[in-house]
């Protein structure tokens, strides 16, 4: 005869979550919100280099149907070395496209824990929160944290400009009979 | 109770950082450990050199050294970690010091309205006037707690 057992252990929840490297540095993301990731080579024809001084951290817009998705360096948003980046993460329900120098590896976390108050500056919108890996704290990026609303406005208003332009110096093509 | 009352005869942690000493309260002290490992990501918060892992929680360092005797400490021989609390909350904070600490019984003297937002209180030990720190003005992110010693209000908040 068996017993039943009285207590069941809860099942452990667990996220998958993507390491990468940015400027000699890991960081991690959720996999969940990484729809594609893609070479640096694959920005050459989609893309269109953008200035926007306020926002140093994006030099390329993508184009991907009717809205553009702005390619934020990693290292410049974290504050760190600029280093030879290789992929680009296109975040799921962003428009944000994450330039990084590589992928770690892939695996679980299995319990996040929240960032102490005694950081209180931008690193509360960067990060969900950190997590223990191997004996090694690794910090958890929020995907919504890479443009603000503002910083969103004011690419779209140079990218608007940037591709008027474009568009008035194209060459007409004439329509042969 | 009055407020002197509540702060009368205390425990208190004596804490050296270089050639000066502090104290903090001992109901905000967890433990003081050996220096451990220390992790680094990027952030923002300068005051914060790190964080260590103790007992899988994750400690953020800040190293108050600086701001309170103007000198980085040199040596750590010894991390603090020390319990905040707000709004029902507790966070622990790993405050390096450079020598032993000591646990001692002494009778506090109230901050005064001119004396710096850090210090919650004075306490005389071996013919030393100490400051009692107040971890929350001291330390970044949460609002200074009013008096820092059991949240004893301070004077001045009244005034």
């Amino acid at each position: 005869m068996r017993f039943e057992p009285v207590h069941k252990t809860p099942a452990v929840r667990t996220e998958q979550i993507i390491l990468f490297r940015s400027s000699n540095q890991i960081f991690a993301i959720s996999s969940s919100s990484v729809q594609e990731v893609r070479s640096v080579d694959s920005l050459a024809g989609a893309s269109v280099e953008i200035e926007e001084p306020s926002v140093p951290k994006v030099r390329h817009l993508l184009k991907r149907g009717e809205r553009g998705v702005y390619v934020v360096n990693a290292a410049t948003h974290f504050g760190l070395r600029p280093s030879p980046a290789a992929l680009i993460f296109l975040l799921r329900k962003t428009r944000v496209a994450l330039l990084i120098d590589g992928i770690e590896k892939m695996t679980t976390m299995t319990r996040l824990q929240a960032l102490s108050p005694a950081f209180c500056h931008e690193e509360r919108v960067w990060y969900r929160g950190l997590t223990v890996l191997d004996q090694n704290v690794i910090p958890v990026v929020n995907p919504q944290g890479f443009l603000t609303e503002q910083e969103l406005l004011q690419l779209d208003a140079t990218a608007g400009a940037l591709l008027e332009a474009q568009a008035a110096s194209a060459p007409e093509v004439e329509l042969t009979p | 109770m009055s407020w002197t009352e509540q702060l009368d005869a205390r425990s208190c942690v004596l804490l050296r950082l270089g050639d000066r000493r502090f104290a903090l309260a001992a109901d905000q002290v967890s433990e003081l450990v050996a220096p451990s490992r220390m992790f680094r990501f990027a952030h923002r918060t300068p005051e914060i050199d790190g964080v260590i892992l103790r007992r899988g929680r994750v400690v953020p360092v800040c190293d108050v050294a600086e701001k309170l005797t103007g000198k980085r400490l040199t040596s750590r021989r010894y991390y603090l970690i020390s319990k905040r609390r707000q709004q029902g909350t507790t966070d622990w904070i790993a405050l390096p010091v450079s020598g032993d600490c000591e646990l001692i019984q002494a009778d506090l003297t109230a901050a005064g309205p001119s004396d710096l937002p850090h210090v919650a209180a004075w306490l005389s030990h071996a013919g030393e006037v100490i400051e009692v720190l107040n971890l929350g003005a001291l330390t970044p992110g949460i609002e200074p707690m009013e008096g820092g010693v059991d949240r004893a209000p301070l004077p001045e908040a009244h005034a």
